[in-house]
């Protein structure tokens, strides 16, 4: 087996700037990224779909590149930027031929010290914003499904539970005000972490991080806010209606463990036993063997989580069968995990793909356009959350030590009734459009 | 990169540079190293070494897909290839999945209007076992069954499934109206078409089609040359078959004037737009003009397009325009997503903007700006052993001049502002355009009608109307 080492070197700046690099000079591009840690967990009440409304803002124009700036300079550089929201982070990243390095830093400060936005950028926004909601979920078959469905159905705690894409009310309800004081809170250089990643000299780069950013003052944080969920009892049951598609689709989410736990590794390759293409039990049973399903498959979200998440199965079933009896057979499955041991082939060959896949992930772009977007997701994540970016040369071992019994011990204790959560989509009409 | 000259800064904004450093000089890409060989049996081979992880991707082509079978059985090719994976004269479906699991790979199958492939990628140290399986699915291939009418199901589901996405029915549409009797107009079988596949046409699209002769094997990632070459001989060396005669297709139908086709989404609370135009493929000289023209237009975030329909207006998420080459023919395509109220008012830009881009010359900023960009995206393109594949497929499959790669930069530095024009004059066909919108009726038949006659269908593809 051949070990992959990826360098990795880190300075934290004097206004609390955490700043990562990991040099390659294989091809003459670099990928740069701010994290900041904030997502639409802590979003204010009152403002459902905040946090990815203001990471539009963040692109409307800051105090030295007024609106479209950021872009057409990415853009003419030869590059290619975008920034996405999650439960516990938001990212802004950009992908440039090499010379533009020190281009990508000046605006990436710039707006970190000081976004410029007004209102007429607000309303623009929001009406972005709301046909992207009308794209990805209100006008498409299973839109939102399942991100949207469970976590209102999983948990009870706000941050945890509410619509992340944002109720059109509560956009219309954000103010400029709100903007403000979004960013004054958590864009501070003390709650992000900037990464650069590719074709230059370290020490050259954390000169240019330090020029351009180690003067932007830090900001006292709010205390971090409680996300902890209330112990769950019962089984949660959801129903949504599916206005376009044709067949019942259900998720069902077990509430993963903690990342600080040493459970968390075994839970993370028992993912991979049930899930992860044709050869996982799920897609195996449910699609190929019984024939029940036409598609199922699942995932979690590990890594990028720091707070409440799950591991969830999506099973589109055949109108023939019931949901009862799809979840039944699904069922079989995770008992079957539970009474007997996985065999040690099955275990070994889980973890040569998991390997396997943990490699795409830190060379994969975007689209094959971003290249090692992974790598840097990942030293983020680690970063912010585990106050280690080096975890990303040694989080591989602890997935591979899982053993057989300790896999099995965690299918005992998480999959289990009382830690998860169905919903299920209803087709309004299950003749579909045929 | 600059040398740092700077020293502290000590106010936080008065001495923070107020305009965008310039940037530094280029450095050249470096190309891996690539083998080109042709096997006896005439299989294409093209490999390129590149060690930044430890993987290696392949991908088996054969120049055969849904194009050549479209007049008697749309989407055979498709449905050879998913059934292609189920099983060989040696292997259970459940075998090759378990063993794929052990390389610490991943296995595609499908085809395309114009080819079907095979690809594959996984742990380098499994290099050998990934090309043996490969090989073995596209020599050995047995066709089960039971896999064949599993997967005969899952089709129809599926099918119905886009029969519900906006985004399906637009392209549909678009091909049918630009394509006419032309291959390229179906993306997608009927029901009743899938129906009727039986396994032995199947198995027929397999033994003529998936054959050596004029096929192309990519191998990128972390191996040795000769020692990949010696594997590669040594599992489909012996493979012998004809090449398959291709068959002749009409041309696609010319479009005078514009007309609208609407499709009659009902109870849609957001309107796909769709505008088009026959084009070119990437073997026209006019190619590389397009391309810049495209990126100006509303190929990219910073275009034209975008800044006006999604950032001034607010109208939609993601423009995008683009010319989609296929082997044969191309075609240009402008697509958004809007709100219903909108619909007309978007047309209206759209048309604006492809107008502008043919009547008045673009401006020295637009002009660098997106060279640059084409230019940089390029490198970002082939700096992942993934995105490398890609672009050696589109390179070989097209049978694109030695060297497109190399050059590729280079020929689009050396555009101006008069190719532009010149290109946009001759590819938006603003005055013949096609339209279609995806939607429901009620909100948007009217604001539609404003561009052309209609023509109605129901979202299964039916006409109903005008």
């Amino acid at each position: 087996m051949k070990k992959l080492h990826i360098p990795v070197e880190h300075v934290t700046l004097a206004n609390g700037l955490r700043v990562v690099a990991s040099p390659d000079r294989s091809a003459p591009v670099v990928t740069v990224g701010v994290y900041y840690q904030i997502g639409f967990r802590l979003e204010p009440r009152g403002r459902s779909g905040f946090a990815h409304l203001f990471e539009h803002m963040m692109f409307q124009g800051s105090e030295n590149a007024g609106k479209m700036e950021h872009i057409r300079l990415i853009n003419s550089s030869g590059g290619l930027l975008n920034g996405t929201t999650h439960y516990d982070l938001t990212n802004y990243f950009e992908s440039v031929p090499s010379n533009a390095l020190e281009r990508v830093l000046w605006l990436e400060a710039d707006r970190m010290r000081a976004l410029k936005v007004d209102d007429e950028n607000l309303r623009n926004q929001r009406d972005v914003v709301k046909e992207e909601v009308r794209v990805n979920v209100m006008n498409q078959p299973y839109g939102g499904f399942p991100w949207l469905d469970l976590p209102p159905v999983a948990f009870r705690n706000w941050p945890n539970a509410h619509n992340f894409y944002g109720d059109f009310d509560d956009l219309d309800a954000a103010t400029l005000a709100d903007v403000r004081k979004f960013f004054h809170t958590y864009y501070s250089p003390n709650n992000a972490v900037l990464l650069m990643l590719g074709d230059f000299d370290t020490a050259e780069a954390f000169s240019l991080a330090k020029r351009y950013f180690e003067n932007i003052p830090a900001s006292p944080l709010p205390p971090r806010a409680d996300v902890t969920e209330p112990p769950q009892t019962e089984e949660r049951f959801g129903e949504v209606p599916e206005k376009f598609g044709p067949l019942p689709a259900i998720a069902i989410g077990y509430t993963f463990p903690s990342r600080q736990s040493d459970d968390w590794y075994a839970a993370a390759i028992l993912d991979r036993v049930l899930h992860g293409g044709r050869a996982g039990r799920v897609h195996h049973r449910l699609v190929l063997e019984k024939q029940i399903a036409v598609e199922a498959d699942g995932s979690a979200d590990a890594i990028d989580a720091n707070g409440p998440t799950q591991m969830v199965t999506r099973i589109f079933h055949k109108p023939e069968f019931t949901t009862q009896e799809t979840i039944w057979e699904f069922d079989n499955i995770i008992r079957e995990i539970q009474e007997q041991e996985i065999s040690a082939d099955e275990l070994d060959s889980v973890k040569v793909k998991f390997r396997a896949d943990y490699y795409s992930m830190l060379e994969g772009g975007m689209g094959s356009y971003m290249p090692r977007f992974g790598l840097m997701h990942y030293l983020a994540c680690f970063t912010l959350f585990d106050g280690d970016p080096d975890r990303v040369n040694t989080v591989l071992d602890g997935f591979l030590d899982v053993t057989l019994s300790r896999a099995q011990a965690v299918a005992r204790k998480y999959l289990v009734p009382q830690n998860r959560a169905v919903v299920v989509r209803r087709p309004v009409n299950m003749g579909g459009a045929q | 990169m600059n040398p740092i000259t700077h020293t502290g800064i000590q106010d936080p904004s008065a001495s923070y540079p107020k305009t965008a450093p310039p940037l530094g000089s280029e450095r050249p890409v470096a190309w891996p190293k690539r083998t080109v060989r042709t096997l006896s049996n005439g299989l294409q081979v093209v490999l390129a070494e590149s060690h930044t992880f430890p993987k290696i991707g392949a991908r088996l082509f054969f120049r055969s897909g849904n194009a050549v079978v479209a007049h008697h059985s749309p989407g055979l090719a498709e449905m050879t290839a998913t059934v292609v994976r189920t099983g060989t004269t040696s292997r259970s479906s459940r075998q090759i999945e378990e063993h794929l699991r052990r390389m610490g790979a991943d296995l595609g199958s499908h085809a395309g209007a114009d080819n079907s492939a095979i690809s594959i990628s996984g742990l380098a140290e499994f290099s050998d076992g990934l090309l043996e399986l490969v090989a073995d699915l596209a020599r050995n291939a047995s066709f089960p069954h039971d896999e064949f009418e599993r997967e005969r199901r899952q089709k129809f589901e599926e099918l119905r499934i886009e029969r519900t996405s906006p985004g399906f029915l637009a392209s549909e549409r678009l091909r049918r109206v630009l394509f006419g009797q032309h291959p390229y107009a179906i993306i997608a079988p009927t029901a009743e078409q899938v129906a009727d596949y039986q396994r032995e046409q199947l198995l027929d699209f397999y033994r003529q089609h998936y054959v050596p002769a004029d096929a192309l094997l990519l191998i990128v990632g972390d191996f040795a040359t000769d020692a990949m070459l010696e594997q590669v001989e040594k599992v489909f060396g012996s493979w012998k078959a004809p090449q398959p005669e291709a068959p002749k297709s009409p041309a696609p139908p010319q479009h005078i004037g514009r007309h609208v086709h609407l499709v009659h989404l009902p109870g849609s609370v957001q309107t796909q737009v769709v505008l088009g135009n026959l084009a070119i493929t990437r073997r026209d000289p006019d190619w590389y003009r397009v391309v810049l023209a495209n990126a100006i237009y509303g190929g990219a975030f910073h275009s034209r397009l975008v800044l006006n329909i999604r950032e001034q207006k607010g109208y939609t998420y993601s423009p995008r325009s683009g010319f989609n080459p296929l082997r044969q023919y191309g075609y240009f395509s402008v697509n958004a997503a809007v709100r219903n109220d909108v619909v007309a008012a978007t047309l209206t830009e759209m048309f604006y903007e492809m107008d502008r881009m043919r009547s008045v010359p673009v401006t020295p900023e637009e002009l660098d700006s997106a060279r640059n960009y084409l230019t940089g995206v390029f490198s970002l393109g082939v700096a992942t052993q993934d995105g490398l594949l890609g672009q050696l497929a589109t390179v070989y499959l097209e049978r694109l001049p030695e060297g497109y790669l190399e050059t590729y930069r280079e020929r689009i530095r050396a555009l101006e502002a008069q190719d532009v024009v010149a290109a946009a004059r001759r590819h938006f066909d603003s005055a013949n355009a096609q339209i279609i919108v995806v939607g429901d009726r009620a909100q948007v038949a009217e604001q539609a009608a404003l561009f052309g006659p209609v023509t109605e269908y129901d979202a299964q593809g039916n006409q109903v109307a005008g």
